[in-house]
């Protein structure tokens, strides 16, 4: 975290400062480690092994802050008779399809939920068609999981007593009781003291008077099990009642500025804005089916209609009315996985004929770095816009294939056309960071040159191709499109705020919404993306206030605006007890005040994320929906059950509970179960993305990819600056000094690092704070690479990219690449060139 | 030889930054501002004893000595341009713009003096150099050395930073053409200005010793008793050098003298500050310095010897000359020795770690039995 | 003069992210120093010098002696001048272009310096430094030009974890004192400060530091002296040698008996 969230580790030493004991656990000792209390060393891929110990202590030894566990979590709900855990079928769960490599989600439903017709229950009349149902599955592939809300009835049977063998709690104790500090020392290679001393730790911080956070960012989602990473962590965190409680949770510290800003209004191919799911093509015939299909009908996912329809009047205004179904079918639609690297193998296909490339460097930066380049040069037209001529702009003219021979500058038929863009600084507009907070931007000097902003592209090329629409209906949904936003400026840029005024929505006075819950199913409200509304509320752009710290409460409401309504912290009702109560006046920040109000109402530090005037003793009504369907004591408000999920019933594309998988490319046995890496993983197999095998002799050492505080990502926005180039001016691979004795390496020399994919060179920085692992028997070698180096972008450093030795291998969930943990080989020396080049990397393949 | 020191450092790397003046530049301005010191002293004294030959030999010397060094000062700079900002503070607290000051008037004088022997020299009207009652050969000139007004540190420089007053240059010797019946008043004039050189002379050749002690460089630095004596000897040696090369033998032997006499100096000079030094003296025995200052003692003692012996006989002018040569080489070696040296020593953390942690535990241990709370 | 100001730099803080380094160079519109891959840790830049004026370094403490592998610790460091009390660059300057401002700090004029160099061997610290192109001296001027705008200089003003502390120079050595204390507390007993106390061979620096090892470790002199404290003894011996000087002369004349 001090390495790349460096402005946000400040509150970790503050935090330590105030006696906050910090643990670091990552394979290398990082400037993180430097002024944390301990650093734990752990093998990458290895996590699920370390935080299923942590659970399977808390859960053996009681530890789970019973009271929380009991109320919020889904602890004692009965799962289905149908399913089958890895315990019973050696690390595969109930319902995997060999054929498909996927699973059937159906039997791992809550009893009576298993998405039969017949199944009862709120929110089960239409149980077949539950996003978490087997259909869905089949035809939109896991993709679109989660979006929407997975579903499932809101009351399950449950057992309070938690002694039913099917309930959750049961399950749990069952599924992780063989994560024993042994299997911790013999796969992740930490010794059972440092396990002991981190396990002490988290559970004397937890229960009433105390919480723990647990804060990641990449380290644990570049994975082929990524998402059960942060799965296990979430139920370590639900038992120890660390959700929705100030100090607790789970930080993602997250990526690009404002990359949380691209996922809520998404640059992702399965979501429309507020994680509503994208139509698909084969199973949304209309409005109606969409919804009926689109996840959860109980909790505020029940309010879908309204989001959905005000969305759609946003972007179809009048056009959009009742009798056509809100423009439902102007709407693009899905047919199945469009994601990064699909699209990649489709362009090396010729399927994919057009690329645009904004604000991203494939070339250098994605997995696979020759596979990306090879579509790129197979395009009829690629369009990039960035800040710099990067690598994806002119791999036809400097490409390391050119190097290499295997392809030619005047074979490559792709029409490159590069379009510069206007920085962040050079226009208005908000961030939203980690913490769901969007902070407004003004612009501090004009774009240089033809730089424009990225705003400014999009609505101008909207506005010539509407100007070339004729009334064929094929034409209509350009057409109607609301596209009016006032001009600003001699370039005549459109109006940022007016954007983020649509987002917020307006009413049917037209006047600015000022939260979600105004939200209409008639098509009275218009809001751009339904978690942002409220951001403009009473005409005031509330993203732009910046009131010190000094000024306001510790909780600083009034620095920015947090979705969703400004609440600082998310299901903020979990710090009060199920009366209602503070767990203790140390932790006390939401609870319910019986005097507030008529009939009292919820109060505290931060903006209660629950229905202000929803008593604690509130019961919903048989066959309630939406918020109606949750209990006073139901704080996971958009969960169709109000609970925090311990087990996942639906919403994940490889198990309900996480499973420790080794990673695609592995040195090691799986010793947890005869399935060695996850079964459901996205593999390409084809010639453009061969694999090392596991185990292989061939490529002996863990390799894992990380970055360095001094350059960002691809390196294209920090390569071409002095003042950074000359802090890290080379690529270098860091080994433990065993290793270097090993091989013969020098310190400030050079290496070559073959993986079946590539080879690269990188000089070499022997340290001690990468040290060999002892597990297993034998000794497991780890190596480091940061990934910010490529050959051009106008960099004043170069060096060799390091995700060409990345192999083309995903999470089936939210198919995030696996470049945190692979295998490959090292040897002395700097690599050869040309055909040579091509020899070596055949040598390695044919073994 | 001093056993290998224990220490920690990071990366070997340096502590203090070497020095960055030049070769030649530096080493040669060294030789001859010191040449040209001892050589003024030399004339004055000749002109009061009426060595007249050597006089105009030394007067010569001492000009183009000084005038040289300024050009190989001023080259030195990194903004040469900027010399005469050198003249617009006077600090006492800094070596180099009492240097400066005294290498204005230093060159001032033996100018003026080499101006007028030269004009005597002239043929024409004889005039006798010196026309005033000869002194004793016993006077050697006092100099008040604190009577400097001490501002506090940089307040001075700060009231003059704005405004840099421009002094006009006046070093670089001017030569009048003269009428012959202004020549006796010149005369005067150059006898007076060669004595006062007698203050500015020694000066000139010691001041540079203070100059390169004056730094945190610990082979110069440490060693800021014995380079003031190293650095007379050398500059004796090296004008009594030119002395006998440029003089007549009959008329040089004072030059001669001073010559050895002056060997000798810097050679015990030399070998008690590598004595005193110990471990910090290292690079003036080791490595490149090492070399040059052995080469120099080498030169300078041969020389010496070889001078003596030249004395004796009339036969011998080539050994005069031999002896002069190795003298003169023995000095200029000196100084390429101990800047060369300088580097050395601030190139390796060892000479600024280890003796300022043998000085704090020393530190300590005196302490602690005085009781005193550290 | 105003109350005189300085930096406590508390490296028991510090991340090494090298804000401090860059924003330096941003503020003062500094040169890069070289793009050179140096495999001493994460230091690219080396040291202190005429194009890097304030410097992180990393010091990798190897595990402990019991042959055990990795590292007991990584230490950061971001050195910059210590503004002496008693600056030799600032005695020795024969130009008068480094003085002594009214925050109690040492800064080069850029406009004077003529490029003689005597600044670069005098710092005990080795800290500034000709630029070789450009001929003059440059070092850190605690950001004058921001202090003289009420601004707090930009390295400090970056650091994300203030482990660069601005301030009156009293209030920081009290602050700092207090530290070490509670480092102490927390059984760290090798917390030292460097450079705070005013009876030290400089008088103190304007800018100290926390340390968690020997000063030699990070690049730091353990117990550097102005060196112009011991300037009236160099006169005096240089006097000595220069009235030797005149009085050898004066003996080689004799028995040279008159001459002409
Ligand atoms: N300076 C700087 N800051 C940045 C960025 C940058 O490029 N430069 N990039 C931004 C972006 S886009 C992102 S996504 C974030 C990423 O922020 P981080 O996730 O912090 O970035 P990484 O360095 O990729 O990975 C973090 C650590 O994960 C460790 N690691 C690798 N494999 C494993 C594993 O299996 N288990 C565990 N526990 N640790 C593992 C690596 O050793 C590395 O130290 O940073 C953002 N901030
Ligand atoms: N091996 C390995 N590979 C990785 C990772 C890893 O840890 N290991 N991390 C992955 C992660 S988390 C990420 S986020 C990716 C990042 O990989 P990329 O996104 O491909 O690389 P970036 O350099 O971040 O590309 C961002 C580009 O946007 C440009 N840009 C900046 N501002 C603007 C703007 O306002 N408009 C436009 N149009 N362009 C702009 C920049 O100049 C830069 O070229 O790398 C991934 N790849
Ligand atoms: S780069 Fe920006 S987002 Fe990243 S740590 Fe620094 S300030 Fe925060
Ligand atoms: S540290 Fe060096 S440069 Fe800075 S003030 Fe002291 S002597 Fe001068
Ligand atoms: S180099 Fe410039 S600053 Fe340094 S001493 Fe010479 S004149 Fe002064
Ligand atoms: S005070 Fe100013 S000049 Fe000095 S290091 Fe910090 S930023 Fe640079
Ligand atoms: S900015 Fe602060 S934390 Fe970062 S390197 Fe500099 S001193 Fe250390
Ligand atoms: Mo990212």
């Amino acid at each position: 975290m001090a390495e790349c969230h460096p402005v946000g580790f400040q509150w970790v030493v503050e935090a330590r400062a105030r006696g906050a004991k910090v643990f670091h656990i990552d394979p290398r000792f990082t400037r993180t480690s430097a002024i944390a209390d301990r650093h734990l060393p752990i093998r990458a891929g290895s996590d699920i092994v370390l935080l299923g110990a942590l659970i399977n202590h808390v859960l053996a030894n009681e530890l789970d802050f019973r009271e929380y566990v009991l109320a919020y979590t889904n602890a004692s709900a009965i799962i289905s008779e149908d399913f089958g855990d890895t315990e019973d079928l050696d690390g595969l769960f109930s319902g995997f399809d060999p054929e498909r490599r996927a699973y059937d989600p159906s039997s791992w439903a809550y009893a009576g939920g298993e998405g039969r017709e017949e199944a009862a229950g709120a929110g089960g009349e239409h149980g077949e068609h539950l996003e978490g149902g087997a259909r869905h599955a089949e035809v939109a592939g896991a993709e679109q999981y989660g979006s929407g809300g997975a579903a499932a009835p809101s009351r399950p049977p449950t057992d309070p007593t938690l002694r039913h063998p099917r309930c959750v709690y049961q399950i749990l104790r069952r599924h992780f009781a063989r994560y024993t500090p042994e299997t911790v020392a013999e796969l992740c290679g930490i010794s059972r003291e440092g396990f002991a001393e981190l396990a002490e730790a988290i559970t004397a911080n937890s229960g009433r008077e105390r919480t723990t956070a647990w804060a990641y960012a990449v380290g644990w989602t570049q994975h082929t099990v990524g998402a059960q990473y942060i799965r296990t962590a979430s139920i370590l965190q639900l038992l120890l009642g660390n959700i929705g409680r100030p100090g607790g949770g789970i930080m993602a510290l997250r990526g690009h500025a404002s990359i949380q800003g691209s996922t809520d209004i998404p640059t992702l191919f399965n979501l429309l804005p507020g994680y509503l799911p994208m139509p698909h093509a084969h199973r949304h015939e209309g409005l109606d089916d969409y919804l009926a299909k689109a996840g959860a009908d109980t909790g505020f996912w029940g309010r879908k209609r309204c989001y959905m329809v005000s969305l759609l009047k946003a972007w179809w205004g009048d056009a959009a009315t009742e009798e056509n179904d809100f423009r439902f079918d102007h709407l693009p639609r899905l047919t199945g996985d469009h994601g990064h690297f699909t699209t990649v193998m489709g362009q090396i296909d010729g399927t994919v004929k057009g690329y645009f490339v904004v604000g991203e460097n494939p070339a250098v930066g994605s997995s696979g770095g020759r596979a990306q380049r090879l579509g790129l040069a197979n395009l009829d037209w690629l369009v990039v816009r960035d800040l710099t001529l990067v690598e994806t702009a002119t791999f036809w003219k400097d490409g390391p294939e050119l190097e290499t021979g295997e392809t030619r500058t005047e074979d490559i038929a792709t029409e490159v056309f590069f379009l510069p863009a206007a920085s962040h600084v050079e226009k208005d507009g908000t961030f939203t960071n980690t913490q769901r907070l969007l902070q407004w931007r003004e612009k501090a000097l004009e774009p240089p040159g033809d730089c424009r902003s990225d705003l400014s592209f999009y609505y101008h090329l909207g506005k010539r191709i509407r100007r070339r629409m004729t009334d064929d209906e094929i034409d209509r949904p350009v057409r109607e499109l609301t596209w009016d936003y006032p001009e600003e400026g001699e370039h005549a840029e459109p109006s940022a705020r007016a954007v983020l005024r649509e987002i917020n929505g307006t009413g049917p006075d037209g006047r600015a919404l000022s939260a979600y819950t105004e939200l209409r199913p008639d098509g009275s409200t218009r809001c751009g993306c339904w978690i942002y509304c409220g951001v403009h509320a009473d005409e005031v752009n509330q993203a732009a206030r910046r009131r010190p710290g000094g000024e306001q409460s510790r909780v600083a409401p009034e620095w920015g605006w947090a979705w969703p309504a400004n609440r600082r912290l998310l299901y903020n009702r979990a710090s009060a007890d199920p009366e209602g109560r503070p767990w203790s006046e140390r932790k006390a920040y939401v609870w319910w005040d019986p005097d507030k109000g008529e009939k009292g109402e919820w109060t505290g530090l931060d903006v209660p994320d629950f229905e202000r005037d929803k008593p604690p003793g509130y019961l919903p009504p048989e066959g309630a929906l939406a918020e109606a369907a949750l209990a006073g004591t139901d704080p996971f408000i958009m969960q169709p059950d109000g609970k925090g999920w311990l087990f996942a019933p639906a919403g994940l594309a490889d198990g309900p509970l996480p499973a420790h998988y080794e990673p695609h490319e592995s040195p090691v046995r799986n010793t947890l179960y005869g399935q060695r890496a996850n079964p459901a993983r996205r593999t390409y197999r084809r010639p453009e993305s061969p694999y090392n095998p596991p185990g292989s002799p061939r490529f002996p050492y863990v390799l894992t990819t990380y970055r360095l505080t001094e350059h960002h990502t691809a390196g294209s926005m920090s390569r071409p600056l002095a003042y950074l180039a000359e802090l890290q001016p080379a690529l270098f691979c860091e080994v433990s000094t065993e290793l270097a004795a090993e091989l013969g390496l020098v310190n400030g020399g050079w290496a070559t690092i073959v993986t079946s994919r590539s080879a690269i060179e990188a000089r070499v920085l022997v340290t001690g704070r990468v040290r060999p692992l002892r597990l297993q028997g034998r000794t497991i070698h780890q190596i480091g690479l940061p990934y910010h180096w490529g050959w051009g972008s106008g960099g004043l450093v170069t060096g060799d990219a390091v995700n060409d030795l990345m192999p083309l291998v995903l999470d089936p969930n939210v198919y995030i690449q696996e470049s945190k943990a692979m295998t490959c080989d090292l040897r002395p020396g700097r690599r050869p060139t040309g055909r040579a080049l091509l020899d070596l990397i055949e040598e390695y393949r044919d073994g | 030889m001093v056993p290998e020191a224990e220490f920690r450092s990071y990366y070997g790397q340096p502590i203090i930054k070497a020095p960055i003046w030049h070769e030649p530049h530096m080493p040669l301005y060294l030789y001859l501002g010191g040449t040209s010191g001892a050589a003024s002293v030399i004339s004055a004294v000749a002109t009061v004893t009426g060595h007249d030959r050597l006089a105009l030999t030394a007067r010569v010397t001492a000009a183009a000595g000084a005038a040289a060094g300024a050009g190989f000062l001023v080259a030195e700079l990194g903004r040469p341009e900027r010399f005469l900002n050198m003249l617009r503070v006077f600090k006492p607290t800094s070596p180099m713009s009492v240097g400066s000051w005294l290498l204005a008037a230093h060159s001032g004088l033996t100018a003026l003096a080499a101006a007028s022997a030269l004009a005597a020299a002239r043929p024409g009207p004889q005039i006798p150099a010196g026309s005033f009652p000869r002194l004793p050969d016993r006077s050697g000139p006092r100099i008040p050395l604190r009577s400097f007004p001490r501002l506090p540190a940089g307040s001075g420089p700060r009231l003059l930073a704005r405004s840099s007053p421009r002094i006009p240059d006046r070093s670089g010797p001017r030569i009048p053409v003269l009428p012959v019946r202004g020549a006796r008043a010149l005369a005067a004039l150059g006898d007076a200005a060669a004595l006062a050189a007698v203050v500015t002379g020694p000066l000139m050749s010691t001041y540079t010793a203070v100059l390169v002690a004056d730094t945190a460089v610990p082979a110069w630095h440490e060693a800021h008793r014995e380079l003031p004596f190293l650095f007379a000897g050398s500059a004796l040696a090296g004008a009594g050098a030119v002395g006998m090369l440029a003089t007549p033998r009959r008329e040089a032997g004072p030059a001669r003298v001073a010559a050895i006499l002056g060997a000798a100096v810097e050679t015990v000079a030399g070998a008690v500050m590598e004595h005193r030094l110990g471990l910090v003296g290292e690079p003036y025995r080791l490595g490149r310095s090492g070399r040059l200052m052995r080469a120099a003692r080498a030169l300078t003692v041969g020389g010496a010897l070889l001078a003596t012996v030249a004395g004796r006989g009339s036969a011998l002018g080539a050994l005069t000359a031999l002896s002069g040569l190795a003298l003169t080489a023995g000095a200029v070696c000196t100084r390429f020795g101990v800047l060369a040296a300088g580097k050395a020593s601030a190139a390796d953390p060892k000479y600024t770690v280890v003796p300022q942690r043998e000085r704090l535990e020393a530190g300590r241990a005196a302490r602690v039995p005085a009781g005193e709370k550290s | 003069m105003a109350e005189r100001m300085g930096f406590f730099t508390d490296t028991s803080i510090c991340i090494g992210c090298k804000a401090c380094e860059v924003a330096c160079k941003e503020w003062n519109d500094v040169p890069d120093d070289g793009f050179v891959f140096r495999a001493t840790s994460y230091d690219n830049t080396g040291g202190l010098g005429a194009d890097t004026w304030r410097h992180v370094a990393f010091i990798e403490q190897p595990g402990g002696g019991d042959g055990r592998e990795g590292v007991e610790g990584w230490l950061m460091s971001s050195d910059v001048c210590k503004h002496c009390t008693h600056a030799a660059c600032l005695d020795v300057c024969p130009t008068g272009a480094l003085f002594r401002t009214e925050f109690g700090t040492v800064v080069v004029q850029a406009d004077v310096c003529n490029g003689c160099g005597y600044c670069v061997p005098a710092c005990p610290y080795g800290v500034i430094d000709r630029r070789e192109r450009d001929g003059r001296a440059f070092k850190c001027t605690m950001c004058y030009d921001r202090q003289l705008g009420g601004l707090e200089p930009a390295c400090a003003k970056a650091c994300p974890t203030d482990s660069i502390q601005f301030g009156p120079l009293d209030e920081l050595r009290a602050r700092a004192g207090e530290r070490v204390e509670r480092l102490h507390g927390e059984g760290r007993p090798q917390a030292r400060l460097y450079g705070a106390s005013p009876d030290d061979g400089v008088g103190g620096d304007g800018a100290f530091f926390l340390l968690l090892d020997e000063p030699e470790v990070y690049g730091l002199p353990p117990d550097p002296v102005v060196t112009t404290r011991d300037l009236p003894a160099m006169w005096r011996w240089a006097a000595g040698a220069a009235l030797s000087m005149a009085g050898v002369v004066a003996v080689s004349f004799l028995g040279a008996g008159k001459g002409r």
